[in-house]
């Protein structure tokens, strides 16, 4: 194997072992943030030492043993003050003895505690979102420093800091090192789900640097995601959010047109959605959905967009699924933006004029004031209905609203014709 | 980015030999590994040829040939579709799969990377292929609700 090989495989073995590492450690020593920087002690032995010695069979049981030794000397010069180091290097070497040869075996079944653990550590509602965001990508994910910062087009320095004050705040606010349970679990979880679909977010919407999506970061929140349905599979929400990722990403390919500016989804080309993550992500979604009775928000977007994934043309959707689900989702999460939504779901269900009733609502709505859709869902009702200079009209203030310059050239376009015509 | 790991037939496989319990235990735990580290997003098996047939396209010709097919070699006896960050670690799974066939056996599973639609740009398509591939899928997305 040449020299950069080596270092491939070792990344890859990296990626696949860190999470539990750092896991088996936090418990161990109830602190992430040495736990973490033993991991990466490991890490580096393994990365002077491996090029030459050659792989080990067990990566992962290898690291675990070279970050314990290391941990135990660390206790031994006395670095840790909250418990005596005869308990702590005492654990430690029991933890050893109860390894022996069969390390695998042995790792292997506190391992599933230990990672949930992890997870709800490095989610925790004491940290910021982007804190939260930052640790969970380098914790869960193995991702380097330098990899999270490009992700995010951040300078490296930016997301060191980040991880460092966030390890801080952990430590300083005491967070005990339990798994959460009862209701308690269930408030935990949506802080874990929140910052999976925000880093599904970044890479599916990102707006800044060169490439419109990050398919990257889209497929690491799916694989978390999955990750977290193997530790807690009767959560329902897990599985919603899940299944609503995987229908996201299965358009992945046909959200950017040729001149690469974004394809609205009713006229995305749907032979290039990809089928596979169709079918997983609808399977996912009856699986959330029999696992409770009261659809979370995640598990409704999710239905939302399995409505579209289960059309095949634009015309075969089912608009009045869709508008039920919206109003499920606003008796969930009231929002106008959801409500003009199901407006739009209404008037293709049942005709312009019914949705067009409920838009004239939300014009009062003082949140919407300076929200252009309002505007553009509202003439686009109004011509249909023939009544083409008020449309004019609404479609000017569309454009007026709007920021993205080929929006407003749509939107005067419209206007135009409206004037035109009536 | 996705990878499908290849399991290449052998002649247990081609009889319809049913794999040791044990085997098909571990393999299952191997599966179930790779289902809860989030990359496992298909398995199947493969039937042995002999209940297969093949397409031979030549000059314009179509020939449908029965199994079975005497050359294990070029024959395929189950499959994997991965998401991994990197061919190394779709390696470095797959080396963590028990040996398909026992431990006794030589095998070979043959790693290769799915293209994904994101790989093609649109020019590479004219516009009647993309609207016939289109309709092709739509039928096949409407089978798939079934």
């Amino acid at each position: 194997m040449s020299p950069s090989d080596v270092q491939g495989t070792i990344r890859a073995i990296w990626r696949i072992e860190s999470a539990k590492l750092v896991a088996g450690l936090t418990r161990m020593l109830r602190d992430v943030g040495l736990a973490e920087e033993l991991a990466q002690d490991a890490l580096v032995t393994a990365l002077e030492r491996w090029p030459e010695a050659g792989i080990p069979d067990n990566p992962g049981a290898w690291l675990m043993a070279t970050a314990k030794h290391r941990a135990i000397d660390v206790l031994r010069r006395g670095q840790r003050q909250e418990r005596t180091h005869a308990e702590l290097g005492q654990d430690l070497e029991d933890a050893q003895a109860q390894g022996g040869p069969d390390l695998d075996a042995a790792l292997d079944e506190p391992v599933a505690d230990d990672l949930l653990r992890l997870v709800f550590i490095a989610c925790h509602p004491v940290l910021s979102p982007e804190a939260r965001v930052a640790l969970t990508l380098r914790l869960l994910g193995g991702l380097t420093t330098e990899e999270i910062a490009r992700a995010y087009l951040v300078p490296e320095p930016t997301i060191a800091q980040r991880i460092v004050r966030a390890k801080r705040t952990l430590s300083e606010a005491g967070v005990p090192y339990e798994v959460p349970r009862g209701p308690e679990l269930t408030a935990r979880v949506k802080s874990v789900l929140e910052v999976i679909y925000l880093v599904f977010n970044e890479g599916h919407t990102a707006t800044s640097g060169s490439a419109w999506i990050r398919p990257e970061l889209c497929e690491e929140a799916m694989r978390q995601g999955r990750v977290l349905a193997g530790l807690l599979p009767d959560q329902a929400e897990v599985h919603g959010l899940i299944a609503l990722m995987e229908l996201q990403a299965s358009r992945l390919a046909a959200r950017v047109g040729p001149d690469g500016e974004p394809v609205l989804l009713l006229d995305q080309d749907r032979g290039r959605w990809d089928r596979l993550l169709i079918q997983r992500g609808l399977a996912a979604l009856a699986r959330a959905e029999s696992l409770s009775a009261e659809p979370g928000r995640y598990t409704l977007q999710a239905g939302l967009a399995a409505c579209h994934a289960r059309a095949g043309r634009p015309e075969d959707t089912d608009w009045r699924r869709i508008a039920e689900l919206y109003q499920a989702l606003g008796r969930l999460e009231p929002s106008p933006v959801v409500e003009l939504n199901r407006a739009v779901a209404v008037s293709m269900a049942e005709g312009p004029a019914a949705g067009l009733t409920l838009v004239d609502a939300l014009t009062r709505d003082p949140s919407l004031r300076r929200y252009h859709l309002l505007p553009s869902v509202r003439g686009d009702l109004l011509a249909k209905l023939g009544r083409l200079s008020e449309a004019g009209a609404e479609f000017e203030r569309a454009a007026a609203l709007t920021r993205n310059e080929r929006e407003r050239t749509l939107l005067l376009t419209r206007a135009a014709r409206c004037r035109g015509e009536a | 980015m996705k990878f499908m790991a290849i399991v290449k037939a052998n002649k247990d496989s081609e009889s319809g030999v049913m794999p040791k319990l044990e085997l098909i235990k571990a393999m299952g735990d191997f599966n179930e590994k790779m289902v809860k580290a989030g990359v496992l997003l298909a398995a199947d098996g493969l039937q042995p040829s002999s209940k297969g047939a093949r397409v031979r396209f030549e000059h314009g010709k179509r020939t449908v040939i029965d199994g079975p097919f005497a050359e294990t070699k070029e024959l395929v006896a189950g499959f994997w579709i991965l998401e991994v960050r990197s061919k190394e670690e779709a390696i470095e799974w797959i080396k963590r799969a028990p040996a398909p066939f026992g431990d006794g056996e030589v095998a070979e599973i043959e790693i290769r990377q799915v293209f994904e639609a994101t790989d093609f740009p649109l020019e590479a398509f004219p516009a009647e292929e993309v609207a016939r591939e289109q309709a092709l899928r739509a039928e096949a997305g409407k089978k798939l609700r079934k």
